[in-house]
């Protein structure tokens, strides 16, 4: 590897050609501020917040480190005047048609764009006086709203719907001082063939974008005493949860979790762990029948609510391919209002029946057609993981100072399969372990089936299950999942079982996860750093195994029959609707 | 919120044969997109969506792209040009001698903004650069009639000889 000199502050380092200064400066453990820049999603050298001085024969001249690359005998200066001065007056620029309404801002406090105007003494909010946009405010679609008063036109957002998503549904509109982020012929995002993964989201750096907020609907079924309020947690929030609180990316806090959900007054603190393993269950159960009876394959996953969306906008035909297994979190929710509510006597009108997930696309899919297995919604309200922290903290709740409690029972077991559903490969990983045991009848040596892990886009495996050969692929992102399903269309690929997750990563990187700055994401892989915490603790369980849960087993002698019942089929699975790859517009 | 044409679509079978075609000629090369829109609004006159939406499926190119691009050069329309053309000149003679006031008389009688097209699809308005008629400022035209020396005043008479 061809080595290239340079200094920066004074510092001589050394790095491979083609590094970015702003690689290089990391190195040496210095900071440059970024705005548009996120690694893998967008490198547009637009915005001019991490403008560094390249000083030749002592005159300076400004470049943008997020892209410009390292030369040999270079010498960078990541803060002299001339730096200072250029990114404070950027910043004033971006004021300048910025709606500073900081206070009420559901970014405040992480809001990348108020620290560094706090960090560069920006003291004129209105040093560029003048007209100034008005927007109105995007509230159509289910699970987000959009704010271009407060957009700098970064294009983070538009970077990840197009290329890591393969959806396309926002982009830059007009020219000069009209240019606006919005959708085709600025139609509301509900609207349009957008699938609800809250990718965007989380790239923003603004409070531009963010989820619809539904606490308030939360606190008002806590405050109500004729209600049975009930709470599900996703397999990944409790290794996320921590970073709304400061903590260490892969921090598993379950156990401070749980005692934070029953400090707010939910009536039951449950495990979407458990209905993990009923998802395997019944997957696993539909996968064995279809590859003996002639049904559909490869077969596809259908946890993933923006997955589904996008399967349905996209690929219709496919749609036959798509198990017919709820999510883990409707699966929940239809045992909560059926199983849970028979067996202790409560009106399953009284339940209110609230989840937290790491994923915005919940807060579409606890509105979809063929989700009621009681004649109600299976989920009445689905938070994110940045709801439930805004619920802990302004409940007063001393997050990092709480003692552990366990989950309740019955609906709070869960085993190290319904955990790792969490990272990509997860769901494909706790399958197989059901799979094989059940088609072999012999208990596995090795429950880890590591070819199916990592954040890898697209992973294939071969396995030889009693017999049978099982060639299986996992995906995340949904350019990936568009990739290789244009491969199966065409033949090219002929898998058994496939597992697609919408997020690069899977859930634990979800769009309703807690915010990690630029400074952060463009250095460190949130997606490797959180899923290990759920792997890790999955090694550390004794109940690994989906059908070796007690509480499954016990579910189905007493209730469910076996999977694939009738009974199951009436509750847990549901039906998908081939929709216009142009949405409503 | 929406920018869509509150103008009917009105395109015919033949238009959307020819826009085929001329997609067809177009697919395989490098950026076909601007040669197609500009050769869309040959055809139709303007791109409203269902002629976007043809292009998005044929050239795979996702539906917002093509409305930025579209929404990006002034040389593009997403309304229809009403039966009549109204165009007022915004040139620096007409402007000084009060076109602007002339525009806004225009857009508070037929109720549309500039670049727009009346629902009826009679009139659609336009605002020029200068025209070259700079003797006659400030100046608006109506397809191929030119109107000079005006007063707000005269707008309301001009306009409804259109009217029917």
């Amino acid at each position: 590897m061809q080595m290239v000199n340079l200094t920066i502050d004074g510092t001589p380092v050394s790095v491979p050609a083609g590094t970015t200064v702003l690689e290089a400066a990391r190195t040496l453990n210095i900071d440059i501020p970024t705005l548009c820049f996120l690694k893998e999603i967008n490198a547009i050298g637009a915005c001019r917040i991490c403008v560094v001085e390249n000083r030749v024969n002592g005159n300076g001249r400004l470049v943008a480190a997020c892209v410009f690359p390292v030369a040999e005998g270079m010498e960078i200066h990541t803060h002299s005047p001339m730096v200072l001065k250029a990114r404070r007056q950027t910043l004033e620029l971006i004021l300048s048609n910025h709606d500073k309404k900081c206070l009420s801002c559901v970014r405040s406090g992480t809001c990348e764009l108020q620290r560094l105007c706090n960090e560069y003494k920006v003291e004129k909010e209105d040093a560029y006086e003048g007209e100034m946009n008005v927007y109105p405010i995007d509230d159509t679609a289910a699970h987000m709203v959009r704010d271009n008063n407060k957009c700098i036109l970064c294009r983070r957002c538009v970077a990840v719907c197009e290329k890591t998503q393969a959806v396309s549904v926002i982009g830059a509109n007009e020219r000069g001082f009209a240019t606006h982020i919005g959708s085709a012929f600025d139609d509301g995002l509900g609207l349009t063939s957008c699938v609800s993964c809250g990718q965007c989201i989380v790239a923003c750096p603004t409070g531009a974008l963010a989820e619809r907020d539904d606490t308030d609907k939360v606190w008002a079924a806590l405050a109500d005493p004729t209600k049975h309020v009930v709470v599900q947690v996703a397999p990944s929030i409790r290794v996320t949860l921590g970073e709304a609180f400061d903590m260490e990316i892969g921090t598993n806090v379950e156990g401070k979790m749980v005692t934070a959900l029953k400090r707010l007054g939910f009536d039951k603190v449950f495990d979407t762990d458990f209905s993990a393993d009923l998802t395997i269950m019944e997957e696993a159960h539909e996968l064995i029948e279809r590859v003996q009876n002639g049904g559909a394959l490869p077969m596809i996953t259908s946890c993933s609510p923006g997955w589904i969306k996008f399967c349905e906008y996209n690929f219709p035909d496919m749609i036959p391919h798509l198990s017919t297994c709820k999510s883990p979190q409707q699966m929940f929710g239809a045992m909560v209002k059926t199983y849970y509510a028979e067996k202790n006597n409560i009106d399953p009108k009284d339940i209110v029946s609230v989840s937290v997930m790491p994923c915005t696309a919940k807060k579409f899919e606890v509105g979809r057609e063929d989700q009621n297995a009681a004649g109600l919604p299976d989920v009445d309200i689905s938070i994110t993981t940045r709801e439930l922290a805004r619920m802990i903290k302004r409940a007063g709740i001393v997050f990092s100072k709480l003692e552990d409690s366990a989950f309740d029972h019955p609906l709070g077991i869960g085993s190290g399969a319904g955990l790792i559903f969490g990272a990509t490969g997860g769901v494909m990983e706790a399958a197989l372990r059901t799979a094989v045991e059940t088609l072999t009848g012999e208990e596995l040596g090795k429950l880890e089936f590591t070819d199916v892990r990592g954040t890898a886009g697209i992973k294939e495996a071969s396995y030889q299950v009693g017999g049978l050969d099982v060639k299986v692929a996992v995906c995340s992102g949904l350019a990936n999942a568009k990739e290789l399903l244009k491969k199966v269309q065409s033949g090219e690929a002929d898998y058994t079982f496939i597992e697609i997750m919408a997020c690069p990563g899977g859930c634990v990187n979800g769009g309703g996860q807690p915010f990690q700055p630029a400074s952060i994401r463009n250095f460190e892989d949130l997606r490797a750093m959180r899923a290990q915490a759920l792997y890790d603790t999955d090694a550390s369980m004794a109940l690994r195994k989906s059908h070796d849960n007690p509480m499954i087993q016990e579910l189905y002698k007493t209730y469910l029959e076996h999977p694939g019942s009738h009974k199951a089929h009436e509750l847990l699975h549901t039906s998908y609707v081939a929709r216009n790859r142009f949405g409503d517009q | 919120m929406s920018n869509k044409s509150p103008v009917p679509f009105r395109g015919t079978k033949e238009q959307e044969q020819k826009l085929r075609e001329v997609i067809a000629q177009h697919k395989d090369q490098d950026g076909p997109l601007m040669p197609v829109l500009q050769e869309a609004q040959a055809i139709y006159g303007y791109l409203p969506i269902e002629v976007q939406k043809i292009i998005s499926e044929e050239l795979d190119i996702p539906l917002e792209h093509i409305y930025g691009v579209v929404t990006f050069y002034a040389q593009f329309s997403l309304a229809p040009k009403g039966q009549y053309k109204i165009a007022v000149c915004l040139g620096t003679a007409c402007y000084v001698k009060g076109s602007g006031d002339i525009l806004n008389k225009i857009k508070e009688i037929i109720g549309i903004d500039v670049g727009e097209c009346t629902p009826d699809g009679r009139f659609s308005l336009e605002a020029t650069r200068c025209i070259g008629a700079c003797g006659l400022a400030p100046v608006m035209t109506v397809n191929d009639e030119v109107y000079g020396r005006l007063v707000v005043g005269d707008v309301a008479d001009i306009l409804k000889k259109y009217m029917g």
